[in-house]
């Protein structure tokens, strides 16, 4: 015993904390990641195999649920993929809030940005704009697990498992989602981001293609210059 | 089927170089104080978007159905001090059971 909990490094104890805080919702994305699985493999005319290594290397569901549903449906391939970058575009404003806690050479820093998701960024957030790298890393390699985890249960004949809206797993990801941001409500000018975050995806919604919303969203930030 | 291949490598690489632009390219260089303050309000303004969409999006329109009644519960559940895992679970089931009830 002499190495206890007490004298792991300080990174050690902030993976397996990001880590625990990830498994309630590795099970959400896990069942999510069947029925890609099952909806790429059946319906997408996509195959088994891209679809694993798609959630190997793409990892963002939303993405991926949004080109493979374009494939079904018959639609261009520069569809699919111009659809899910742009759902992905979010993350060139989430990797530059995370840019100086990822340390290392330019490769170590490109192996540990490919962990960012919205749930592993989310749960490395400590407010004002502080994350925790340890959490980040943590959290992320637990849900890249259950993301292809869970593909390749769906394209080996996931149908058995059920259908996840009917079992309302996707009421869980605003929930999860909403649960995180109240963490993040700590001053008015947080407050008022998110509310006008908010509004603006939802207004943008109706007018524009999936993901550009949330993207737009992110200007919501930017009343953080009249803060000071 | 002979194109999977392009589209899967064309959305991996691209999201992966999205991914990694901030991180490989700014590395530890310190943010300037106004970038900073616009930084500290990202993960609220994104976020709530995100609940937005996730509760009211689908595609390009906006729908009430099931979700919203679980995402209810889930304020519920936030406003008792329920844990995370609780109020994931809340919303979940909440809306299981609307669309058990026949909601969509």
């Amino acid at each position: 015993m002499t190495t206890g909990p007490d004298d792991a490094p300080p990174i050690r104890f902030e993976l397996r904390r990001g880590a625990i805080t990830a498994l309630p919702l590795a099970l959400a994305v896990g069942l999510f990641g069947v029925s890609f699985g099952v909806l790429a493999a059946t319906t997408g005319g996509m195959g088994a195999l891209p679809a694993v290594v798609m959630s190997a290397t793409t990892f963002a569901g939303s993405a991926q649920f949004a080109a493979a549903s374009i494939l079904a449906g018959g639609g261009q391939p520069i569809a699919a993929v111009a659809a899910a970058l742009l759902l992905n575009a979010r993350y060139l404003p989430i990797g530059i809030s995370v840019a100086r806690i990822l340390g290392g050479g330019p490769l170590r820093r490109f192996l540990k940005s490919q962990l960012v998701v919205d749930e592993s960024w989310a749960i490395a957030a400590r407010g004002g704009g502080e994350f925790v790298a340890g959490r980040l890393l943590g959290a992320g390699l637990v849900l890249w697990l259950s993301w292809v985890g869970g593909t390749v249960i769906g394209v080996i004949g996931g149908e058995a498992l059920g259908d996840p809206t009917a079992l309302g797993l996707d009421a869980a990801f605003p929930a999860l989602f909403l649960a995180l941001l109240v963490s993040q409500l700590t001053d008015r000018g947080a407050v008022s981001a998110a509310l006008l975050g908010a509004g603006i995806a939802i207004v943008l919604t109706p007018f524009t293609p999936p993901g550009v919303p949330i993207i737009a969203a992110s200007a919501a930030a930017l009343i953080g210059l009249l803060d000071r | 089927m002979t194109g999977i291949w392009g589209i899967v490598a064309a959305i991996g690489l691209g999201t992966m170089a999205i991914k990694a632009a901030g991180p490989v390219l700014l590395g530890n260089r310190p943010l300037p104080v106004r970038v900073k303050s616009i930084v500290a309000l990202l993960a609220p303004a994104l976020l709530a978007a995100l609940v937005a969409t996730a509760t009211l999006g689908e595609g390009q329109s906006l729908v009430i159905d099931a979700r919203l009644l679980g995402v209810g519960a889930a304020v519920v559940a936030l406003a008792l001090r329920t844990p995370m895992l609780a109020v994931v679970l809340v919303a979940a089931l909440a809306a299981a059971l609307a669309r058990l009830a026949g909601i969509r």
